[in-house]
């Protein structure tokens, strides 16, 4: 099931003609007065290019090098991330979940693909894939380990399941050796990954 | 329901891969349906529940092997015929053959930013009465398998959990996904144990939280 996109993606008549119905109801669409393509263009833009995890990475430095911006996280997330501008869809309601030596946390949406937009951007592909959306719930240090990541036994492993309109932001635990580092240098070091749980923050270099 | 979809505990697919350097879309189909998507939601025509229940109930061996997006245009051209915004000879022909319905309004390129910004898909609704449960408490969740749109998963109907976070007064899905309205409810946050959800051969120090409305719990 994971290989399903390269199938299609492979399968050159498939993409030709899922382009040409795509294309053929945007025409439509448009005709009858329901969207704008430039809109579309405009939707596209801002997620390939103005929404992503840059933005995560910014509210996970900031509550690494300023600890009361990390208690209002902890308290209410949705305000704390709205402050910083972050107020687009799919993150109108964020909790924030702080990883520690005795708590992982790792985030899915096993009903369809919830994923906090406002600081992550689109989610990959394989966050809204079966193998993933139906693995973590019920073996996610299987999971875990597909991502190279093995945590102790007594590890607590915490899976929020993104059931309702709440958004859940992983705050990772900053790694040694990152003294001094300024919060622009630190956000370097967050990748997507590890504000969903499936990867710790890099190392310094 | 009981669809493709609620994939929560099954097995079987092989383990998670990651495309490196993956693309934001695979092809450009796959961003005009994102980008439609999203700028139909300013017809309001649908709500966000209602889109789910389109994606959801696709027969369950199409939603296995569709790509993502593939999904995505198959639920919003149910929607789209389903309130009559085009008819099935229109998809059919590519032609025009009705005017087109009134709608709330169209999204203009040079308000994207600013709507995307608005909180206009926030679901919380003012406190219409207190919260039946309070953080510790144990609760249950009921054994429910409705035809319609649900957020109770399959794997986590009837079992034991404490309620972990109460995180307000929400819209309902299992309501207005199903075209009955928004019929707020108390929101919380449940924790289950993997052994409660699993079975005993689960780490002991494991668990899943849910977030879950009123009406899915009951007090244990």
């Amino acid at each position: 099931m994971s290989d399903d996109h390269h199938h299609h993606h492979g399968d050159m008549s498939h993409l030709h003609e899922m382009d040409a119905r795509v294309k053929a109801l945007e025409s439509l669409l448009v005709e009858k007065g329901y969207v704008e393509s430039a809109a579309i263009d405009e939707l596209v833009d801002i997620y390939e290019n103005r929404i992503g995890p840059k933005n995560g990475a910014h509210v996970i430095a900031k509550a690494w090098t300023e600890p009361e911006f990390a208690d209002w996280l902890r308290e209410d997330a949705t305000a704390a991330i709205h402050s910083l501008g972050y107020t687009s869809r799919q993150g109108e309601h964020m909790v924030a979940v702080f990883n520690d030596d005795e708590v992982h946390h790792l985030v899915v949406c096993t009903l369809c693909s919830c994923y906090p937009w406002s600081v992550l951007g689109l989610p990959p592909t394989w966050y809204k894939s079966p193998p993933f959306r139906s693995r973590a719930v019920i073996d996610p240090r299987g999971v875990l380990a597909d991502f190279s990541l093995e945590l102790p036994e007594t590890t607590r492993v915490e899976v929020h399941d993104s059931t309702a309109e709440v958004r859940y932001l992983v705050i990772p635990q900053r790694p040694d050796g990152t003294d001094g580092m300024s919060a622009d240098q630190l956000a370097e070091l967050v990748s997507r990954n590890s504000m969903i749980g499936t990867a710790f923050a890099d190392n310094p270099q | 329901m009981n669809g493709g979809a609620d994939l929560g505990g099954m097995q079987g697919f092989g383990p998670v891969v990651e495309e490196e350097n993956e693309p934001h879309f695979h092809a450009d189909w796959e961003s005009r349906v994102m980008g439609m998507v999203v700028a139909l939601g300013a017809c309001g025509q649908w709500n966000i529940d209602q889109s789910r229940l389109a994606r959801e109930s696709l027969p369950p061996a199409d939603y296995l092997s569709f790509p993502y997006y593939h999904i995505w245009l198959e639920g919003v051209q149910k929607l789209l015929l389903s309130r009559d915004m085009l008819t099935a000879d229109e998809l059919k022909s590519g032609k025009l053959s009705l005017p087109p319905i009134e709608v709330r309004g169209t999204l203009k390129p040079e308000a994207v930013w600013d709507g995307l910004h608005s909180l206009a898909g926030a679901a919380d609704r003012p406190e219409e009465r207190p919260a039946a449960f309070e953080i510790g408490q144990q609760v249950k969740t009921i054994n429910q398998h409705p035809e319609g749109h649900t957020r109770l998963p399959r794997y986590a109907r009837g079992h034991i959990g404490r309620v972990t976070k109460v995180l307000g007064f929400h819209v309902f899905p299992d309501s207005s996904g199903n075209d009955r309205g928004p019929d707020p409810q108390w929101l919380y946050q449940v924790e289950f144990t993997a052994q409660e959800l699993w079975g005993p051969d689960k780490n002991p120090n494991d668990v899943v939280t849910l977030d879950l409305w009123e009406p899915h719990l009951v007090q244990a």
